[in-house]
């Protein structure tokens, strides 16, 4: 074995100084410190979280962010309407297509413009391909935190399919960017409709799967119930919303209790509710949701109404002075955009409101008194994306 | 692409009545009274309320008790200033043209102070969300937190504390949340520069001058 060098001590020396000053900030007298993070895989990116620890339990933790902060409330000051979706089609990007819409519909609000029918009925059919796309991902992402690999690779290669037929509609797999101002950027490609009732069919036997292969499992079951429980209380203090709201027992959706234009209540279908509010609840609603996020597309592909799909709007958009709120009940949860319009080309301030900043905000809450790998499966069933903590 | 005439369908259940929002505005009369200095609704859509920088944690705890909005949706502020930089809109080979600088315009619900912070809560019974909105004038640069009415609050916090130097007195870790900690400045005032718009103009503005041969600017999309 060849003798360490001088150069690789001291290399290592500075390896552990660097390590010291990381940790110095949350150094206390009682507890150990443990980094999970910011490369930890069940991160979903670049998220860390600091966790003190008395051997097993977790005495408290704290998310350090940022990693990822891209500056979009500043960027958007300085981009006109039409290209500011372009860069909040990157804040969740699994879902891109969803982040659009509500940033669109605010701004038509201001402009008091409504997109023709046609329009409102494919929006609402992408929106809804986008959350398939996103939570087919998570159900197999849950499972892989808790070390079942199998069901990853049947959720990528279903969510495949969605993608597929996301791409073809838009041109982009990831990053649509298909929505505008008054309607859609083109109309439906001959022949998606039938390929999209075939994928939706398809997802509906990965969904019958997953309930095969991992609900029922007992290495599963010991793993998320009674889990993490957050009770409804608390999720409305902290702002959570999406499936984690409703696997706390609140029975409540903005797709049908606020659909602002777009077309879920044209359709047939029912919010899932979960009384537990445990990790499993998370799952559990979320794999319903993606079963009757299919039925949705299935009913609108039936009923697309004819017509243009496209508004009538100015070549140029300029959007008049007003302040206005639209949410839209995203994959992850609620998204809103406060669109302040000076009546210029671009907007005077977006405030984004991402669902994943909110619902991690109880991290720390949640984890405290629990085990170590426990952190792993109540980070994985919340379910957030960085892009959209980090914005 | 045959598909078939949809059902007709009316546009969804009747609107919101302006009626709603009264109501709840009254209701937070009562309980904030003088507090309350400017509103704003717009119809079927939404509620601004404007209250006084004392009141702001007693108009909290109005909202989410009194009023029944439990549901935490955000936290943030608005720097009202016109941004000194201009919007970057003009094409980079263009002469500059020198305006002088623009009055301080704010928005729904009035203001006096060049930075507002707003926050917003939603009721699951309602149905709707209120948009609270209060000044912060910048020789007294602070604010009461807001974590004891909606725990969610502290985050949001350490966000607008970073992005735009207002402090909220008694959270408990009022450290950056997104910046590094030796950060200097506060990115989302208006006056702070995009660098990456001085180094380099934005070429992207050219997309939207018109196309040769149009007369007017608001020509029809195709």
């Amino acid at each position: 074995m060849a003798a360490i060098t001088d150069r690789q001590r001291l290399a290592y020396a500075n390896a552990q100084a660097a390590d010291g000053r990381v940790n110095l900030e949350f150094e206390t007298d009682e507890g150990m410190t443990l980094n999970m993070g910011p490369q930890h895989p069940a991160t979903h990116g670049t998220l860390r979280i600091v966790v003190k620890l008395d051997g097993e339990q977790v005495l408290s933790c704290e998310p350090v962010m940022g990693y990822m902060h891209r500056g979009y409330e500043k960027l958007t000051e300085v981009r006109t309407y039409p290209q500011v979706t372009t860069l909040i089609n990157r804040i969740d990007w699994l879902g891109s297509f969803a982040n659009e819409v509500p940033f669109i519909l605010a701004a038509e609000r201001l402009m008091e413009i409504e997109a023709p029918p046609r329009a409102q009925w494919i929006r609402t059919a992408l929106f809804e391909l986008s959350r398939i796309a996103n939570i087919s991902l998570f159900v197999g992402d849950m499972a892989l935190h808790i070390g079942a690999m199998t069901a990853a690779f049947y959720a990528f290669r279903d969510r495949e399919f969605v993608l597929n037929q996301i791409e073809a509609a838009t041109g982009g797999r990831f990053h649509p960017n298909f929505d505008r101002i008054g309607g859609l950027k083109d109309d439906l490609p001959k022949g998606w409709i039938a390929d999209t009732k075939a994928a939706m069919e398809r997802i509906r036997d990965f969904c019958d799967e997953m309930e095969i292969l991992v609900e029922g499992n007992e290495i599963f079951e010991a793993r998320t119930r009674g889990i993490g429980v957050i009770p409804a209380e608390v999720a409305m203090q902290f702002g959570l919303t999406g499936a984690n709201l409703r696997a706390s027992g609140v029975d409540w959706d903005l797709r049908r209790d606020e659909p602002v234009g777009l077309a879920w209540n044209e359709v047939d279908w029912n919010v899932i509710t979960h009384p537990d509010g445990d990790s499993f609840a998370r799952f559990w609603v979320r794999l319903q949701e993606i079963r009757e996020s299919t039925r949705i597309v299935d009913q609108l592909l039936d009923g697309l109404p004819a017509g243009p799909y496209m508004a009538k709007v100015p070549r140029i958009i300029k959007v008049p002075e007003g302040e206005a709120w639209v949410a839209t009940e995203n994959p992850l949860g609620e998204m809103g955009y406060y669109v302040v319009s000076q009546g210029g080309l671009g907007p005077f301030r977006v405030k984004i409101r991402t669902a994943s900043f909110n619902n991690v905000s109880v991290v720390p809450w949640v984890c405290r008194g629990v085990y170590v790998p426990d952190v792993i499966t109540i980070l994985a069933s919340l379910y957030f994306i960085l892009g959209d903590i980090d914005r | 692409m045959s598909s078939p005439e949809a059902p007709a369908t009316e546009e969804a259940e009747a609107p919101v009545t302006d009626e709603v929002r009264e109501e709840v505005l009254a209701e937070l009369r009562e309980d904030l009274g003088d507090a309350i200095v400017g509103t704003h609704i717009v119809p079927g859509q939404d509620l601004w309320v404007r209250v006084t920088k004392d009141a702001w944690q007693q108009a909290g705890f109005a909202l989410r008790d009194g009023a029944g909005f439990k549901m935490f949706e955000f936290v943030s502020a608005i720097d009202w200033l016109p941004s000194p930089w201009g919007k970057s809109e003009d094409s980079p080979t263009d002469e500059v043209v020198e305006t002088e600088p623009a009055e301080i315009v704010t928005g729904y619900a009035g203001g006096d102070t060049r930075f507002q912070v707003f926050a917003r809560a939603h009721s699951q019974t309602r149905k709707m969300g209120v948009t609270l909105k209060v000044d912060v004038p910048e020789d007294d640069f602070s604010l009461p937190t807001w974590i004891p009415v909606f725990a969610g609050a502290n985050w949001h916090e350490r966000e607008t504390r970073e992005m735009f130097g207002i402090d909220f007195v008694g959270h408990p870790h009022l450290v950056n949340i997104y910046l590094p900690g030796e950060f200097e400045g506060h990115p989302l005032r208006k006056d702070f520069p995009l660098l990456a718009r001085h180094v380099k103009p934005w070429p992207g503005i050219v997309d939207i001058e018109p196309m040769p041969g149009d007369e007017s600017e608001e020509g029809e999309e195709g």
